[in-house]
């Protein structure tokens, strides 16, 4: 087990009262000290996703992120090997990268010119001369987070007791791979991203990629700016969509089931929003590599939601970052597919910058009603955070596991299950 | 004659349409703009290609159009609580004359207030001002904020 502080002693709580399972307490969004604690249990212990594999698909590439608050290198070393290193110098501290991404032979300190090799190894030492002979450069090197990756999602944790990723992804392995599917024939690939932060503690947006219950009060206006196609489409609440909790917190949230598997009714007719890119695409594909592209160019119907940083959110990947308690960052980024059709990639981007970053016609409205969770929170400190949602769908989903509505708050009775679990542990 | 456009005319369209949208007045800010003009805000610092980058912001018309839509339509909780602004354009430089066209670069600062908190949110604007049948407008407008590779927080107004 890597954390070896644990700031405030999590037994200090009586967390089977403040997380129930229909209700959580006001306290999980504004209490410093249950921050402290989430960011040794929660981000200390368990995968936390870093990186998508084509953000570093050469030897050398690397990406600087976080894992919970702690910076981090994702580097990819001269074997191909991809590892997450802490971001801090061995001798006194400092980081050693400061770049967002590049291409890396070694990582030199800049305080005092320690140089580390792409797997975090320590290679050199300025006048070395000045340590005495118990100095041994190999108990030196970058710390190495234990790392595993499925179908291009890049994890990490602290904890080298943590069960597999593969066992922790469990049910939610399948929506992966469908999800995957995006890429229309092409690998998927991320193609920028608008980053942002709200004032508000960041289980706000763990709630909300699972909130179908918000989008057409909250995004009317982005629902207004569509033909009428695409607005009956997004129109969801009284489809046939549901919440499945896939257990270890993980959920998902099918909002367009005719929309799960991409490749699957590739005769449908082709939306009239796509049209003209259809008609783009003739000139170089065949009609059936046309309806391929086009079907993944909208994105997928569902919001898998991975606990506790990362969902795969119909068309974008969503990562979150807590900052403080009450200062959480989010990243919306944008997948492209590599080496598709250019006109397929502009869409893709256009229809990203459409609804996501600071200026798009949905997240700005998201943001500005997260805000107003976290400032109402500051009233009535000894209410409750309603989960009760769709609760005669426990029990009803495959395996007898919790399946609601589309519009059900199963899948953040998922999530408040796990973070108590880990809390407790 | 010459077709040259003289500085000093330049920034006063530039000018008025700061003070159109300080004002919110998004009708008139629509009419700024020729029909073929693009209003960017890149994310990359050093982007070339706008159309294979994702950006904030790659309006044409048709997207400025809904975009004012939407933030007059009274259904966007952003728009309707959006921040009060008081924007400054200055330190323009010529780049690039030619007839009926001029490249103008600015510095943008600008102060928003909203809910006791102000903040600054500066940057290097790019004009692209081109005189027509219906007078001098605007054929692209690139801001590059100086934090867009950082997080950048909501905007419920337009830059
Ligand atoms: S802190 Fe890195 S070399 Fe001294
Ligand atoms: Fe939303």
């Amino acid at each position: 087990m890597a954390t070896a502080f644990t700031r405030q002693n999590s037994t200090e709580f009586d967390f089977d009262h403040l997380v129930q399972h229909d209700r959580v307490h006001t306290s999980l969004y504004n209490d410093a000290a249950i921050f402290d604690v989430e960011m040794d249990k929660i981000f200390g212990e368990t995968w936390v996703w870093v990186a998508h594999e084509s953000e570093l698909p050469g030897k050398g590439d690397f990406i600087t992120t976080h894992v919970g608050m702690q910076p981090v290198i994702v580097s990819r070393d001269r074997k191909g090997v991809v590892r997450v290193l802490l971001n801090r110098c061995r001798h006194r501290a400092a980081t050693v990268c400061e770049a967002k991404k590049g291409n890396a032979a070694s990582f030199v300190c800049p305080y005092h010119g320690w140089g580390y090799a792409q797997d975090g190894s320590l290679r050199g030492v300025p006048m070395a001369d000045g340590y005495d002979a118990s100095f041994n450069k190999s108990e030196y090197g970058l710390i190495n987070l234990r790392t595993e990756s499925y179908n291009g999602l890049i994890f990490a944790t602290h904890n080298d007791d943590a069960p597999s990723l593969d066992d922790f992804l469990g049910k939610a392995k399948p929506w992966i791979d469908l999800f995957m599917k995006q890429g229309g024939g092409y690998p998927v690939s991320t193609g920028g991203e608008h980053k942002f932060r709200f004032p508000g503690n960041w289980k706000i947006q763990l709630e909300n990629t699972t909130d179908a219950y918000h989008f057409p009060v909250v995004h009317k206006s982005f629902l207004n700016s569509l033909d009428s196609q695409a607005e009956e489409l997004f129109s969801f609440l009284d489809g046939d969509g549901y919440v499945e909790d896939l257990g270890n917190g993980h959920s998902v949230m099918v909002m367009i089931p005719e929309l799960v598997d991409l490749d699957a009714n590739l005769d449908d007719p082709i939306p009239d929003r796509f049209e003209e890119l259809a008609e783009e695409l003739r000139k170089e594909h065949s009609e059936e590599e046309v309806r391929r592209i086009v079907r993944a160019v909208g994105g997928t119907g569902f919001n898998l939601n991975l606990f506790p940083n990362i969902a795969c959110s119909m068309a974008f990947f969503r990562a979150l970052r807590p900052i403080s308690v009450e200062e959480t960052e989010i990243r919306h980024i944008a997948i492209t597919m590599e080496g598709g059709p250019e006109a397929a990639n502009q869409m893709r981007l256009r229809l990203h910058e459409h609804f996501q970053g600071p200026m798009g016609f949905g997240s700005t409205d998201d943001a500005e009603a997260w805000e107003r969770v976290q400032r109402g929170s500051q009233a009535g400190p000894d209410l409750w955070i309603m989960l009760n949602r769709g609760l005669d769908g426990d029990g009803n989903g495959p395996g007898g596991s919790n399946r609601g509505d589309v519009s059900a708050e199963t899948g953040m009775r998922a999530a408040y299950g796990e973070w108590k679990r880990m809390m407790q542990a | 004659m010459s077709t040259s456009i003289q500085l000093s005319e330049a920034t006063a369209l530039i000018w008025q349409e700061a003070e159109l949208l300080d004002r919110q007045d998004y009708d008139e800010w629509l009419k700024v703009w020729s029909d073929d003009g693009l209003y960017i805000i890149p994310i990359e610092k050093d982007c070339d290609d706008f159309a294979n980058s994702l950006n904030y912001i790659y309006d044409d018309q048709s997207m400025r159009d809904m975009r004012v839509r939407r933030l007059k339509s009274s259904f966007s909780m952003s728009a309707l609580t959006a921040a009060s602004t008081v924007r400054t354009v200055s330190r323009f430089t010529v780049s690039n004359q030619s007839d009926n066209a001029i490249e103008v670069r600015a510095a943008q600062i600008l102060i928003e207030h909203k809910r006791d908190n102000s903040r600054t949110v500066a940057a290097n604007v790019d004009y692209r001002l081109v005189r027509g049948p219906n007078g001098l407008q605007i054929a692209q407008k690139v801001v590059w904020l100086a934090n867009s590779e950082d997080s950048v927080n909501g905007i419920g107004y337009l830059l």
